[in-house]
């Protein structure tokens, strides 16, 4: 039997259900409490900090030691930003940390942190990023005249040619409010001082540990080797917990300097406002078709808000150049203009959260294809046919290569599952009851499981993107792999042991997957860009190849037959075609104990691969049937369907899982979710109640079909899957709404498109007709 | 996300706590259910001296039907109401509000005159209390005070109790079986408080309104009442366009609060609807 392939449950899940998993708050019991005294004010010149007698408090004052945080990017027309660790004479956004108090007791710390006032001179911040941009705007970087810290611009030699060919241009302006990735678990940072070594292991929530570990030595001015970073059961990250912050690096230093034990674990109102947020953009495109309704030029400014500090290690290129060089997606075009900019202001930095520009980039294409549809009087899906790409190998207008993928099948496949035809017919009729029914689509592609070839394109000086797998088998036939990806929730220790177990003939229940320690892992960059499966996956089947050939030879000895001559199976190697066998168990012990047998190889069991390919890229088409009810702007989601493409599924369940989880995010994105600044810089939307993440009961059920490409891209031959569900859902929900509100004529152009912006356009709309 | 340090204190009987509630000299807050109050202290907005936690008097703990009212100890917990305990509409119109209010582990705990006392303008029981004209029975060292609906609500989170009284009950009308009930309420997610809401109780004599009782919550900063639109249905057998007429009233005789959730144009379209579809729901009865 294959392991792969296989709908097992996750190996983590019986611990983490019953509550029995270690999460760094779990751990921390009993260290001193650090509460940082974070910025009430947007932006600011601080005149000075006053600190309650003889309370424990760190200022900028008192860590000179410790570098600032500055990210690089090469070209780009990138502005580099130098963050620091507590804020020094100015304060540049609402929950920039300017003292640290250290105390007993998490209360007592914020019973001091209350007393340290804060004289702080108001100056008028940049928040909006369209003002920002304004010529008299407030100046967030001197360094940064316009407050553009990255710009970069593109246009094809034959754009103007063809541009000037257009039958129809359809122009979209598209804007996505800020977003709060929200994991269930708050960041943290407990270190620990260890008197024996001299040595600090810091516990701490993140996504990567090595590169964590990496800017925290860098900065601290530090030996790698005396810092252990620890991820413990992280409880979700979702590209919040990549980026190094300065909490984590305070942490290292207090340790360091009280010789101590310390811990900060960031609270909810914290992690709202001071934590990282995303998809703050505004994007106005426009796209030129001829009178085939072909695609052919596509014109695009896209502006993305990316807060007061880039982020350490990708930086804030990130969400710009993305949507850069991923706004066309799924659809052929040859004539691309676009001009992009990463836009700092005086608020809390963003950092990638999953799907990072996609959901975006997804919504403005897709609102351009309903548009157009409309315009040449096409349904949606005719639309999308005239424009899909259907032919693989693809190299798209920005340099990218698409390997083979199901970009039409998807959108057909839907279009049949959800019966469009009938339901336009049900449409119709509800709409003569006074009810509005609406179906969106909406099809993206998403370059997943890429390596150092492609991020180094990216001009980052940190290039992520190999992984790489140690891989040991112990005398007792158990097999240990130690990955330098880090997985927080994801399931990927089943998933890489179903790879493992099909290579060495036995059950993954023998399997140990070692991740989140940067004393017992290897150099890898964590678990980020729905990368792991595909990467870790990829150098686990190498290693446990390497290990198999080794098994194989000895194997050979022991049954006196050609190692290319054995199988290795349900715990067992045999000669093909021969009677007799002998246990994997019993390979690994002479292995171990009688090695001078084999001679060549050494003695044990062990073996190490890396993995770094150029990516692939997965697709899916996702659509909705919504019902707006037109009183209160209210959208129900009737159906949801998604219909994916990542290759082969080495573990259906945990695919499904990755899809919903995405999905339920994609929604908060579409119709709830919104971090809210007002026009002084500060948070209005400081608590669960006012951010407002869906609960089960808005959730509806998530549909799921699976199509296979099988792709060279991944030699597992499974493409990521860990965004996926995110990115699709604000085209779809969107594109369904405002089919729903044909009959206003209303289109909606921004999400989260609340009940009371719905209800809004409605009445605008109604106004407008009488 | 730790409260201030605060005095606790745990009376045995009403006596005990409001002789606690003077000597805090205002700054005591009484503790019953504790779901607003104690999230409230955790983001330090609310920093009481002395918590007087009144859980262990039993004799505010009763809930039952006595001479034409139903009177509610401060003890009774929201899901008591779940089912009816009693017979008559005004069982069957709690039991339809309390779906309403929150979640399963908040309507275990939190109670019934909790609500009241904290008097948020959401609040579905504080909208029942003024759409019923209930009475608030106050305790304190000078004895005890009864306070009508229509002088208790006075703004956000502010009512007509003194520092030193203690909310021991709250008496609602009992209905007769001419009465029917119907409840409506916009909010972004199932348990969150409201954006608006309308509760009706309509008194139906020969097919025909006799009395009607209109109150809208969430939407000022008490719940209000809307007696253009009850004085419009007196008489009306309340068809369609009785509905919609005494909708229209309802939403433009309110002052609605403006906020980030939902703008003030935006809680007077949402009133219309949810005073026309409580209507609905009254009369579908």
């Amino acid at each position: 039997m294959k392991w792969v392939g296989q709908p097992i449950p996750r190996l983590r899940d019986p611990v983490l259900l019953k509550g029995k998993g270690r999460f760094t708050a779990d751990i921390a019991v009993g260290a001193m409490a650090i509460r940082f005294v974070r910025s009430p004010v947007a932006r600011g010149t601080i005149c000075g900090i006053e600190i309650p007698e003889g309370a424990v408090v760190f200022t900028a004052a008192d860590i000179t030691d410790i570098k600032p945080l500055r990210p690089i990017l090469h070209g780009r027309n990138y502005v580099p930003t130098d963050q620091p660790i507590l804020a020094n004479k100015r304060v540049t956004y609402v929950g920039e940390p300017v003292a640290a108090v250290i105390a007993a007791t998490q209360s007592e710390a914020e019973d001091i942190a209350e007393q340290v006032m804060l004289d702080i001179d108001v100056l008028d911040p940049a928040i909006d990023v369209d003002e920002a941009l304004k010529p008299d705007a407030p100046r967030v970087h001197d360094q940064a005249p316009g407050n553009v810290l990255v710009e970069t611009s593109l246009k094809t030699p034959g754009f103007d040619a063809v541009w000037a060919k257009a039958a129809q241009v359809v122009e979209v302006d598209i804007r996505s409010r800020r977003q709060n990735a929200m994991p269930m678990e708050t960041r943290n940072a407990h270190a620990v001082f260890d008197h024996s070594t001299g040595r600090v292991t810091l516990y701490t929530s993140v996504q990567n540990p090595h590169p964590i570990r990496t800017g925290i030595a860098d900065v601290l001015g530090m030996p790698e080797t005396d810092l252990r970073v620890v991820a413990p059961d992280v409880g979700g990250g979702f590209g919040q917990k990549m980026a190094l912050v300065p909490e984590y690096v305070f942490a290292v230093w207090v340790a360091r300097k009280l010789e101590a034990s310390v811990a900060w674990i960031e609270d909810r109102n914290e992690n709202l406002i001071a934590s990282f947020h995303s998809r703050d953009q505004h994007h106005t495109v426009k796209a030129a078709f001829d009178e085939n309704a072909k695609l052919i030029a596509l014109e695009a400014d896209l502006r993305c808000n990316v807060g007061a500090y880039s982020n350490y290690p990708i930086t804030c290129g990130v969400e710009p150049l993305m949507a850069m060089s991923e706004l066309p997606g799924p659809y052929d075009l040859r004539e691309y203009s676009v001009r992009t900019r990463g836009v700092t202001t005086n608020t809390c930095p963003m950092a990638p959260y999953r799907g990072v520009s996609r959901p975006v980039l997804t919504l403005s294409m897709e609102r351009i294809m309903n548009l157009a549809a409309d315009r040449f009087g096409l349904d949606p899906v005719e639309m999308r046919r005239r424009n899909l790409i259907t032919e693989f190998p693809y190299k798209t207008v920005t340099g990218s290569l698409y390997d083979a993928g199901t970009y039409w099948e998807s959108l057909e496949r839907s279009a049949e599952v959800l019966d469009l035809k009938g339901f336009r017919e049900r449409q119709k009729k509800a709409r003569e009851e006074g009810r509005y029914l609406g179906i969106g689509f909406s099809v993206f592609n998403e370059r997943s499981g890429y390596g150092t070839p492609t991020f180094a394109a990216r001009g980052m000086e940190i290039t992520p993107g190999y992984e790489t797998v140690e891989m040991a088998m112990d005398p007792s036939g158990y097999v240990i792999a130690r990955i330098g990806a880090s997985p927080h929730g994801q399931g990927l220790e089943t998933g890489l042991s179903q790879i493992i177990a099909d290579e060495l003939g036995i059950e993954p229940s023998r399997i140990r997957i070692i991740s989140g320690d940067t004393d017992a892992t290897p150099y890898g960059w964590g678990t980020f860009a729905s990368r792991s499966l595909v990467l870790a996956g990829g150098a686990s089947k190498l290693a446990a190849e390497q290990m198999r050939e080794r098994l194989n030879k000895i194997a050979g000895h022991l049954l006196q037959a050609p190692p290319e001559e054995i199988e290795l199976a349900g715990g067992v190697a045999r000669r093909r075609g021969h009677e007799g066998s002998v246990e994997i168990t019993a390979l690994a012990r002479a292995a171990h104990h009688q090695s001078q047998l084999f001679g060549g190889g050494g003695p044990g069991l062990t073996t190490i691969a890396t993995y770094d390919p150029a990516g692939t890229f997965s697709n899916a088409c996702h659509s909705a049937i919504v019902e707006v009810d037109i009183e209160t702007g209210h959208v129900k989601i009737e159906r949801f369907l998604v219909v994916e493409d990542a290759g082969i599924l080495i573990n259906p369940m945990i695919v499904d899982g990755q899809i919903h989880g995405g999905v339920v995010q994609g929604i908060a994105n579409a119709l709830f979710e919104e971090i809210i600044y007002d026009e002084t810089g500060n948070i209005l939307t400081g608590s669960l109640m006012d951010f407002i993440p869906p609960t089960m009961s808005e959730v509806p059920t998530i549909e799921i079909e699976h199509l296979e490409t099988l792709t060279d891209a991944s030699i597992t031959k499974a493409k990521g899957i860990g965004e996926g569900g995110t990115i699709g859902p604000p085209a779809a929900i969107i594109n369904a709404i405002s089919d729903a509100l044909k009959p206003f004529g209303v289109e909606i152009f921004e999400i989260p498109a609340t009940p009371p912006r719905i209800r809004q356009l409605i009445r605008e709309a109604a106004k407008e007709k009488s | 996300m730790k409260a201030p340090q605060f005095a606790y204190r745990a009376p045995r009987s009403i006596k005990e706590a409001v002789t606690a509630l003077a000597e805090s000299e205002g700054m005591g807050k009484i503790l019953a259910g504790g779901q607003s109050l104690v999230p409230t202290m955790n983001f330090r907005l609310a920093r009481p001296d002395m918590l007087i936690d009144i859980n262990r008097i039993s004799e505010l703990d009763f809930a039952r039907p006595e001479n034409g009212k139903l009177r509610i100890g401060a003890l009774t917990r929201h899901a008591a109401f779940e089912r009816p305990f009693f017979e008559g509409p005004l069982a069957r119109l709690l039991a339809d509000v309390v779906q309403h209010i929150a979640h399963v582990p908040i309507r275990t705990r939190g109670t019934f005159t909790g609500s009241l006392a904290h008097a948020d303008p959401a609040s579905e029981w504080c909208l029942v209390a003024c759409t019923l004209d209930a009475e608030m029975v106050a305790h304190s060292l000078e004895g005890e005070r009864i306070i009508p609906a229509a002088e208790y609500f006075v703004t956000t989170l502010t009512t007509a109790l003194t520092e030193n009284e203690l909310l021991v009950e709250a008496r609602l009308p009992l209905l007769d079986d001419s009465w029917k009930h119907g409840f409506c309420e916009f909010n972004r997610r199932a348990g969150d408080f409201a954006l608006s809401m309308s509760l009706v109780a309509l008194k139906i004599e020969n097919g025909r309104i006799a009395e009607a009782r209109i109150g809208i919550g969430g939407v000022e900063d008490k719940p209000v009442r809307a007696p253009d639109a009850e004085a419009y249905l007196i008489g009306k057998t309340g068809e369609a366009a009785d509905r919609v007429e005494a909708a229209r009233l309802a939403s433009e005789g309110i002052q609605p609060m403006d906020d980030m959730h939902a703008p003030a144009d935006y809680r007077r379209d949402l009133t219309r609807a949810m005073v026309r579809r409580a209507l609905e729901r009254a009369l579908a009865r």
